[in-house]
């Protein structure tokens, strides 16, 4: 069951939704009775400059039906990329990105999700293949319309000794499910899964990620941040699986959402699988509202209840955009934080 | 400077301040002291402005103003300043930005011109010294892992920069040791002056030796039993609340 199979087939009856275990938060199958027809492609004309464009040497954009790209980064090459997935009223988009790094490389990945008010549907599918000792550092930032549909799945192949880093930030749509799975080699390769969530609205989101330790000596650290409001809607599942042998694994997964209205709400399912003996795991999942003695605390010191609650949402969703690496990525994402933080606060 | 004139408040349906009194003229240092549950700390609330206290009657104002209508950043703006018992830790905000950001909502609020960047740093840096700070503790998040005697001196630090006119120290020696109680001590007299006043909330007279009051009140069952000069806070050390217990 996947978006990307009912999309191909035009059978909704493909779609996954809430009796798939993993779906279960996020049902496509009990929301579309229909599937659009594939998006023709956007004029030229009426595409508007990306958030990441200054920073790109190569500028993919995926706007029309059915997408195939390949992106190829020789051994030792440094790089930076910029995926734009453009989503248009009233169709469906189907793109697949294959993207191979080469032993040594260093390739920086900027993503982008564009939808406009309307109705869509985009699936998009990443596959990631890291050479040995190659470093890649994905960045995402979806900013779908509130009537769009969005999976995005991405798929990560880590050779001995690589890196990958990734930062999702989402605003969230109509129903959107942003998914990582990661096969860890163990082998000193070292995974970062970062997201970031601002719903408002009846937005939804959903951050889902699953790494696989395969092997002795890799390291996973994972943080995800979360701010719902009105009658919004976080699902995050973390998923950390160290399969037999798998020793000195080390793994860290945090979740932590603010939930600012009583109609809100975030589904967590933290899970850490460990069939391996010598590890060290530890992860930890806090939902809450704002500390309203705090507030109180700074107003006492002049702050208005308004910069009260902007300051500690800012101080909270900070964390997640001041591990990013890559300095002018990190710009444009603590920019983007600072413009949807009106929905937040 | 601060008056209170027969003030009623309830928390949860439940009244504990019962008819209340109580002036402190401007320049003066006042102690209030009293048992546990005499309603200390609901009298620091109260006057700034935390929600979930109900005034069901009386009045309280600064300097002519009235204060209840006001809410708890208004409060602050005209002056007032409460020293917690238990100052919050906030968590992601630098000590420095923190007080940077109060100051000027503070200097907006009354219509003047945010403080300019070096001079606030001077400022910082000179009362820092005085309380013996380290400067590098204030840019690290407010309170965050600070011990007790750590954050004690981080609100009085927070005073000395926001200059506020009226200070409501609540419970500041506890949780002290005696050095830190004596820098604390020196830090609030340094703050004495004309034109400020101050009431200093405490179950113990140990304070009182380094913050000389001019006056001693009693609090307790909701209001002030008794009021006299700093021989009554010994009194009280030597012969205990009993009898205002008994009396409330």
């Amino acid at each position: 069951m996947s978006l990307s199979s009912a999309l191909e087939t035009g059978e909704v009856s493909r779609l996954p939704g809430r009796r798939d275990e993993d779906w279960r938060w996020t049902d496509l199958r009990g929301l579309l009775k229909a599937l659009p027809p594939r998006s023709a492609g956007l004029p030229p004309e009426e595409l508007e400059a990306g958030a990441f464009d200054a920073l790109g040497d190569d500028i993919r954009i995926l706007a029309g039906g059915a997408e195939t790209q390949a992106v190829v980064v020789d051994e030792d090459v440094e790089t930076t990329v910029v995926l734009r997935f453009l989503s248009r009223a009233a169709t469906s988009l189907q793109a697949s990105v294959t993207l191979h790094v080469g032993a040594g490389a260093k390739l920086t990945v900027y993503e982008t999700y564009e939808g406009d008010g309307s109705a869509y549907v985009t699936n998009a599918d990443l596959r990631f293949e890291i050479a040995v000792g190659a470093s890649v550092e994905r960045v995402v930032l979806a900013s779908d319309g509130e009537e769009g549909i969005l999976v995005s799945q991405a798929g990560v192949k880590l050779g001995a000794g690589s890196a990958f880093s990734q930062t999702i930030a989402t605003t969230g749509a109509r129903r959107q499910r942003l998914e990582t799975t990661v096969e860890h080699p163990g082998a000193g390769a070292e995974v970062r899964l970062d997201g970031l969530y601002l719903l408002a609205g009846k937005r939804h989101a959903d951050l889902t990620t699953t790494v696989r330790h395969l092997g002795v000596d890799g390291s996973t650290s994972q943080l995800t941040k979360g701010v719902v409001r009105d009658q919004s809607r976080g699902v995050f599942q973390g998923r950390i699986v160290v399969e037999p042998g798998a020793d000195r694994t080390e793994a860290r997964m945090g979740h932590h959402a603010l939930v600012l209205s009583d109609r809100a709400e975030v589904d967590a399912r933290p899970e850490l699988l460990i069939h391996a003996d010598d590890v060290q795991c530890a992860h930890g999942n806090t939902i809450g509202a704002l500390d309203e003695e705090a507030i109180f605390y700074m107003e006492q010191r002049g702050l208005s209840e308004v910069m009260a609650r902007a300051l500690l949402i800012g101080a909270f969703v900070s964390e997640v955009a001041d591990r990013l690496r890559a300095p002018g990525g990190r710009d444009v994402v603590q920019d983007w934080i600072a413009e949807h933080m009106e929905v937040a606060s | 400077m601060l008056k209170i004139n027969n003030l009623h408040a309830k928390i949860d349906g439940k009244e504990i301040l019962k008819g209340l009194t109580l002036e402190v003229p401007a320049g003066q240092v006042h102690a209030i002291m009293g048992p546990n549950g005499a309603g200390k700390s609901t009298l620091s609330y109260v006057l700034t402005g935390r929600t979930g206290y109900d005034v069901t009657g009386g009045s309280a104002s600064l300097n002519g103003e009235d204060l209840l209508g006001l809410d708890a950043s208004e409060r602050a703006t005209r002056g007032l300043f409460l020293s917690f018992q238990y100052p919050l830790e906030i968590a992601g905000v630098p000590a420095l930005t923190f007080i940077r950001s109060a100051l000027n909502a503070q200097r907006k609020a009354r219509g003047e011109d945010e403080i300019k960047a070096p001079d606030f740093l001077k400022l910082a840096r000179t009362q820092a010294a005085a309380l013996k700070i380290d400067f590098d503790m204030l840019k690290r998040p407010l309170n965050v892992g600070f011990s007790g005697g750590e954050k004690k001196r981080m609100e009085i630090f927070q005073a000395a920069m926001l200059s506020p006119r009226f200070l409501i120290l609540d419970e500041t020696d506890s949780g002290l040791d005696i050095d830190a109680l004596k820098i604390v001590s020196e830090g609030v007299n340094a703050m004495r002056s004309p034109e400020r006043s101050m009431l200093v909330i405490t179950h113990y007279q140990r304070l009182l030796d380094y913050i000389k009051p001019d006056r001693v009140h009693v609090l307790a069952g909701g209001r002030i039993v008794q009021s006299g000069g700093p021989e009554l806070a010994l009194e009280l050390e030597r012969e205990g609340y009993d009898k205002y217990a008994r009396a409330a």
